[in-house]
């Protein structure tokens, strides 16, 4: 008998399906997966030490470049905290566009997660499918924002500017694209935004469809996702998951319903909930939710048509005056310079706000001394304790399962490492 | 919308007077604000107060939403002070250096966030960990999250967590020296990095830059924050 010794192999931080820089010591016996030890912090860049040298609003941006796959959610749970610290809020048409694009955040979000798990066990197609359709969402994104992904678009008492009226088109063609391409491409875009958000509602569930016929019956998908990374849904609560990651395991949790934000006791959605809490569950979780985030994001497109109003509060000790103000009026210039020279000084106290991330609770601690930069800022990331389940979910199971666990957590390392 | 608050500010009362029924004799202090609830507890109670939160039916906190450091040494110290100004005349120059009092009782503490999804509440914990060598009961044993988060805990403030099976470093690099989020550890670091030629390997060198305010910190007293503010009266549970 030969002798037979466990085996430590080192998975990472360069491997494509370690989604970003994770580094994996794993313990095997054969092939089986005795222990996993995700070593983080590769990407850690201190970002609440960085925020806590910086006026409130000069860190939105940090926000965005945590989980950069779901940045407006992120800019969202921290601008509320500010608001609960201020005790301001924003009015309701502001509410309205953070549900929408909360909504259009979560679809990108999933979209990118499916894209990603889909191709690391296997299924190449998909993968490009899902880039097209975040094509057009991050048009979005860029035409409200000007950016495609870092969009620093929340603001604490609304958002930084309503709708445009005007979708922007591609212009000009090239060696690459003929006339007639850049035509049928300019097709939805020629209205509002709002016009060509309702056209991709309208063509977003097909597209599910078709996600799902290439996957939900496929015999090698169900052969590498079911009974993988099974949680019970008393460990689910223990290892304090959240996100699709709790639905996943049977527990009807969702903070849009439970502690409602934004516009979200305003709108019509159900919350898909799991039963055996194994990878494939969370899978038809994260496909139905693209389908209810599809439901609120034509709700809000209905009722932001009809209601035209601020997207913002009114006080210039928080938000800036417009620029025409400025020109001839002394005190917006003088609010223009404070604001942006020393920025605005909340009360002393401790908040927490959180939302619901595609990945589960993000949320913001924030001390405050009454400074003009916060004390401390925590943020908690949906995805550490995700990551820190790893071992506990990948035990007794085959290397090749650890693949497919990470890619059920659907980890992202700006948020883990921060 | 006005009715739904109201209801949840009464849950939240229902809450504040159950924990001061429950935990009168442990010496625990809770501090009510609006919308929410922070409860302090000594050290040495910490152990016995959180599985009843856990399991006791008023509670119910099953789970372990968030559990981080705070280092109080410099808090309400700010960089530059003009509230004289219009008398005396200020500078424009920022007084960078914060007093740190490195063995405050108070300086370090843990502070945890507990929601309950039966009840749908939420809570804040917080434990003072001492000054200079901070340490407090790994919270562990009750909750299973708070393995890393305890860990992150350690690294960036230098926490010890009594009874933690694996406490190492989890965000920094590995050989690491010093707990960055210290308020008496500098923004810029300690040390650089870079490839040395004639060594043929990476070395570290002391930093070169130089550290640099852009906006200084100020604390303003603003008027309109004090009659809704979130600081609130505190009591003694």
């Amino acid at each position: 008998m030969p002798e037979i010794r466990n085996y430590t192999l080192n998975f990472g931080p360069q491997h494509p399906s370690a989604h970003g820089v994770l580094r994996l010591v794993l313990e095997l016996d054969g092939e089986v997966i005795e222990r996993a030890d995700p070593h983080v912090g590769l990407l850690h860049r201190a970002t609440e030490k960085l925020a806590e040298y910086k006026p409130y609003n000069q860190s939105i941006g940090y926000m965005d470049r945590l989980d950069y796959v779901s940045m407006m959610c992120n800019e969202h749970g921290y601008v509320r905290a500010i608001e609960k610290l201020l005790g301001v809020e924003p009015p309701v048409r502001a509410q309205y566009i953070r549900t929408l694009f909360d909504e259009i955040t979560r679809i990108l979000n999933h979209l990118m997660w499916l894209a990603a798990h889909a191709l690391d066990i296997g299924a190449m197609s998909v993968f490009l499918y899902c880039f097209r359709e975040r094509e057009d969402l991050m048009d979005c994104y860029e035409a409200v924002s000007g950016a495609r992904m870092h969009a620093t678009y929340y603001r604490p008492g609304g958002v930084h500017r309503d709708l445009p009226d005007r979708m922007p088109q591609y212009q000009g063609s090239s060696k690459w694209h003929s006339e007639r391409t850049i035509a049928k491409r300019n097709g939805a875009r020629q209205g509002s935004l709002l016009d060509f958000i309702e056209d991709f509602t309208e063509r977003f569930p097909t597209h599910v469809d078709e996600y799902e016929t290439l996957l939900t019956d496929n015999r090698i998908w169900k052969q590498r996702t079911v009974d993988i990374g099974v949680v019970s849904p008393e460990r689910a609560t223990q290892l304090g998951f959240t996100g699709p990651m709790l639905r996943g395991s049977g527990i009807a949790w969702d903070l849009r319903k439970k502690q409602p934000y934004a516009a979200y006791d305003k709108v019509d959605f159900d919350i898909p909930v799991g039963v055996n809490g194994d990878c494939y569950d969370r899978y038809l979780v994260r496909m139905e939710e693209m389908r209810q985030s599809n439901r609120i994001i034509k709700h809000c497109v209905d009722w932001l048509r009809v209601n035209p109003g601020p997207v913002s509060i009114d006080d210039h000790k928080i938000v800036p005056p417009k620029r025409a103000e400025m020109k001839g009026d002394m005190e917006a210039l003088i609010h223009h310079f404070k604001l942006f020279t020393e920025g605005y000084c909340p009360p002393a106290g401790e908040v927490y706000a959180a939302v619901e991330a595609p990945k589960g609770e993000f949320g913001c601690f924030i001390v405050s001394d009454g400074a003009n930069k916060p004390y401390r800022l925590k943020v908690r990331a949906p995805g550490f304790p995700h990551l820190a389940a790893l071992d506990e979910m990948s035990r007794g199971h085959m290397l090749a399962d650890v693949v497919a666990i990470i890619g059920t957590l659907d980890i992202v390392f700006g948020e883990i490492d921060r | 919308m006005a009715t739904e608050s109201l209801t949840r500010n009464a849950r939240l009362d229902a809450l504040a007077a159950a924990i001061r029924e429950h935990f009168a004799d442990q010496g625990c202090e809770l501090i009510q604000a609006p919308g929410e609830l922070t409860l302090i507890v000594p050290a040495e109670r910490l152990l016995a107060v959180a599985p009843i939160l856990r399991d006791h039916a008023d509670f119910r906190f099953e789970q372990l939403i968030d559990l981080c450091g705070v280092d109080y040494a410099a808090y309400g110290q700010s960089e530059w002070t003009t509230e004289e100004a219009s008398f005396t005349g200020f500078g424009r120059g920022v007084d960078r250096d914060l007093e740190v009092e490195q063995d405050d009782p108070k300086r370090f503490a843990v502070v945890s966030h507990l929601l309950s999804l039966e009840h749908n509440h939420r809570l804040r914990l917080r434990v003072y960990a001492g000054g200079i060598q901070p340490m407090v009961d790994s919270l562990i044993s009750v909750w299973a999250a708070a393995n890393w988060f305890e860990r992150e805990a350690f690294d960036l403030y230098g926490i010890l967590f009594k009874g933690h099976p694996d406490l190492r470093r989890i965000l920094t690099d590995y050989g690491f020296v010093g707990h960055p989020f210290r308020k008496d550890f500098p923004l810029i670091g300690q040390v650089e990095m870079r490839y040395d030629p004639e060594q043929a390997r990476v070395i570290y060198e002391p930093v070169s830059i130089e550290p640099r305010v852009l906006v200084p910190r100020v604390i303003r007293e603003d008027s309109r924050y004090l009659k809704n503010g979130v600081g609130g009266e505190s009591s003694d549970a």
